[in-house]
């Protein structure tokens, strides 16, 4: 992402009722809840992968992820597939159906507490029309590095 | 010039130049007078400099410029080829190389090549005292041409040169039909002695004794007396056809030191022989066949359309199965034989030879003897075998670090040898061969072997087996110890292979590839270390299996057979479960445990079991029930997921769904 005093797409998804953003440039597509082949030894957020369009793709449970409670799969529940850094990853949402224009002015450094989400993973947070938009650091919710950690700890 | 466009096609010119440089440089250090080889290079180093200069890499132009002035000048004789010479062609293809590397990369080809650009000049230009002194004749004996002198030599030079004594460059040559040559070169050598004292000579005085030299030889002398006198005094030494004394500039000979005081053993130069053979059958037999060139991405695409294909194809055969309509069957039978036909042809496609790795090893096991004081004949063989590219591309550092480890742990001192009763020269062979679905790659050297006893007691000093363990293991299980990690045999540390780790990268690696590795060693005679690989990584035959709701797939290459064991015939052995396999204890291992399902498989009295082998070890894989073997295309769990245990990758069945690849070499321990 450039820093450039420009206007940028966010895909906007709830988790809970939270909302939060991801650049549009870093989502693939956005899936229907699916069947999801367990991958067995790894931690409890990651839940397998699944076949998208040939491309074998593991999936995660971003409440899971972020130590929410875990909440049953419904009609609503999307698969946000992001693609960043060569690394392709489904992020299993409540919910996902809004594309705003954020100006980089108006996003704002995280604030010390914010909702459920450890700051480590918040880029910044932006007011959009009445609701706090909460802009995840992907990189470091994807960290595998964090992910081995977790796992040695499970 | 915008020359992107073209960037591709000068990298991969500039890599098949260069490897016709190198190849025939090896060629050239075998026949120094072939002046057609010279020419070879020449035309390549040509090529190479053009092309560099449109695309505006300065360092490589200039480089190739310099490079082929002192071929242009041997082409033309001007200088003689000698061993210290092609130390520094082999040097500046080294570092072309090195250039080309960094522009495929995507850098901007520059390097500091100034000091070999300065040897280069060098050589041609400071050739003319060189080649007066030692080389107006062609020498027979092959490289051994060049004055090479160490410190305690230029010492001595220097030192009777301050003195005022004079320094000859003598040269004898013998009658063609003298019988008792090494008693003619004694008796040189004794005249030579009372008039003054010769510093060196070449070939050594062990190898004229040996006769291990054609007509003439080399010495240089220090005395008081002058070079018709002594000129004279040789010629009194009955069967000497020829004598030259040449006043010897220690001044000239000491700019060429640096060059030449790396240089410790020509003989290394003998050892690729065989393989640049080989590479020749090659080349002319590439030249026989039509190609076209076609970029790598263009055949991945390919490979994975067709893969989508293969999994469609499965689709079509369940349903197949279930419609029960002859000509649906019948069709999808014959597209079935037509897709496994145009499987072949793809993977055909992208067959590689190995000699695309394996022709840099002759340069690397030369310099690596030089550097080591050893003599090693280096030979390869089915160089021509192919592998699929993606294999080949992953083979390459795990048989560096196997050469490596031959020449430096493997292949002993010469001195050490001849104490054995062994040729001081070492034999290391290379060799590639196709069997059945696989390629085996083996190293083979004539060293001093694996020593059982010492790899034991490491192994039980560095806590890798116990006492218990080690009094249990066959040699064959033993030799394996020196690829389990933490363990280096090597008495001492070098710069060329191990500090430990190594080895059991190198077996990872290949496990990875889905191959293995097995090691043969017999204390004093040798060793070989034998590598199996699979042809194509992209699809592989595998047994399906059910655990609960999901589908596993299990490489056929490890499994021996599949078993329903009753339940009664399940034994216990230190709180394990064990089967009598044929006259084998073999381990239970259940799936469902080792994959963390909730609960336990229990539903009837029988066990369906898929027995799978590592190497002599065996294991019972525990599954719910067998679906059946199938040809699967193998995709990896991406970045995300890394070394999950267990599971070496993943694939798409027909119906869609993802079913995991068991990594049975994880199970057995």
């Amino acid at each position: 992402m450039t820093e450039v005093n420009e206007n940028q797409k966010y895909i906007v998804f709830q988790l809970k009722d939270e909302y939060y953003g991801v650049p549009v440039n870093v989502v693939g597509s956005i899936e229907r809840i699916q069947r999801i082949t367990r991958v067995p030894n790894t931690p409890s957020f990651i839940k397998g992968v699944i076949n998208l369009r040939g491309v074998v793709t593991p999936i995660i449970d971003l409440r899971e992820r972020f130590n929410m409670e875990p909440e049953e799969y419904s009609e609503q529940t999307r698969i946000i597939i992001v693609h960043l850094d060569g690394i392709d990853v489904g992020l299993i949402v409540d919910g996902a159906n809004d594309v705003v224009d954020l100006n980089q002015d108006a996003i704002e450094p995280p604030p010390e507490v914010i909702g459920q989400v450890s700051v480590d993973y918040i880029k910044g947070v932006s007011k959009n029309d009445n609701r706090l938009l909460i802009l995840l650091n992907l990189e470091r919710v994807l960290s595998t590095e964090e992910m081995d950690k977790l796992a040695s700890v499970n | 010039m915008d020359t992107n466009q073209y960037l591709e096609v000068f990298i991969d010119e500039s890599n098949e130049n260069l490897q016709v440089v190198n190849d025939r440089l090896l060629d050239l250090e075998n026949n120094s007078d072939d002046l057609t080889i010279v020419n070879d290079i020449f035309r390549a180093a040509h090529t190479l400099k053009g092309m560099s200069a449109t695309m505006g890499y300065e360092d490589l132009a200039d480089l190739t410029h310099k490079l082929e002035n002192v071929l242009d000048a041997i082409r033309n004789e001007k200088i003689k080829v000698q061993p210290s010479i092609l130390d520094v062609l082999f040097d500046s293809v080294e570092a072309l190389e090195d250039i080309v590397g960094d522009v495929s990369n995507g850098g901007d080809g520059k390097k500091d090549v100034s000091s070999i650009v300065t040897k280069l000049q060098a050589i041609e230009a400071g050739e003319d005292l060189v080649s007066n002194g030692s080389l107006n004749k062609p020498v027979s004996s092959k490289g051994e041409s060049t004055i090479e002198l160490d410190e305690f030599e230029t010492t001595v030079l220097d030192e009777a040169k301050s003195q005022g004594q004079n320094i000859f460059d003598i040269n004898v040559s013998l009658a063609e039909d003298c019988l008792l040559k090494a008693a003619r070169v004694y008796m040189v050598f004794e005249v030579l002695e009372k008039a003054g004292e010769v510093i060196k000579s070449i070939p050594s005085v062990d190898q004229l004794e040996d006769e291990q030299f054609e007509e003439s030889f080399q010495m240089l002398f220090v005395s008081d007396e002058d070079a018709d006198t002594i000129q004279a005094k040789i010629f009194k030494v009955s069967e000497v056809n020829d004598v030259q004394v040449n006043t010897f500039n220690p001044v000239n000979s000491a700019s060429n030191l640096k060059e030449v005081k790396n240089v410790a053993e020509e003989e290394v130069s003998a050892t690729v022989e065989d393989s640049v053979k080989d590479t020749n059958k090659e080349q002319k037999k590439a030249v026989g066949n039509k190609t076209i060139r076609v970029n790598i991405e263009r055949l991945d695409a390919l490979m994975n359309l067709f893969e989508e294909l293969i999994i469609d194809r499965g689709r079509l055969e369940q349903i197949s199965q279930s419609l029960e309509h002859q000509d649906f069957r019948e069709t999808v039978e014959r597209m079935t034989r037509t897709s496994s036909e145009l499987q072949n042809v793809i993977l055909t496609m992208r067959m590689v030879p190995i000699d695309q790795v394996f022709n840099r090893f002759p340069r690397m096991v030369r310099n690596l003897a030089r550097d080591l004081g050893k003599k090693i004949d280096f030979e390869i063989e089915g160089a021509e075998t192919e592998l699929d590219r993606t294999v080949i591309d992953e083979i390459g550092d795990p048989l560096v670090h196997l050469i490596r480890n031959a020449v430096d742990h493997g292949v002993e001192m010469p001195d050490e040898r001849i104490g054995q009763g062994k040729s001081d020269t070492g034999k290391l062979l290379l060799k590639a061969y196709h069997s059945g679905n696989n390629v085996f790659v083996e190293i083979t050297d004539d060293g001093g072997g694996i020593n059982k006893d010492r790899v034991l007691q490491k192994a039980l000093s560095n806590g890798i087996i116990t006492q218990e363990q080690a009094s249990n293991l066959n040699d064959r299980q033993i030799f394996e110890l020196i690829m389990a990690s933490g363990f280096s045999t090597a008495d001492q540390i070098s710069d060329i292979s191990g500090r430990g780790v190594g080895l059991d990268v190198v077996k990872n690696t290949i496990e990875s590839l889905g191959g293995s590795i097995e090691i043969d060693s017999e204390l004093g005679v040798g060793t070989t270390f034998s590598i199996k690989l699979p042809l194509t990584l992209s699809i592989i035959s595998v047994m399906l299996v059910v655990l609960d709701d999901d589908t596993y797939a299990i490489p056929l290459s490890s499994i021996i057979e599949t078993a329903v064991i009753n339940k009664n015939d399940i034994y216990k052995a230190h709180g394990r479960e064990v089967i009598d396999f044929r006259g084998n204890i073999v381990p239970l291992v259940h799936l469902r445990q080792v994959f963390n399902f909730n609960d336990m498989y229990e539903n009837d009295d029988y066990y369906s079991v898929i027995l799978v082998r590592k190497g002599d070890q065996m294991a019972g894989l525990v599954v719910d029930s067998f679906i059946g073997q199938q040809e699967i295309v193998l995709k990896n769990l991406g970045n995300y997921l890394r070394d999950v245990f267990a599971v070496s990758g993943a694939t798409i069945l027909g119906d869609g769904e993802v079913a995991l690849i068991v990594d049975t070499n994880a199970l057995i321990k």
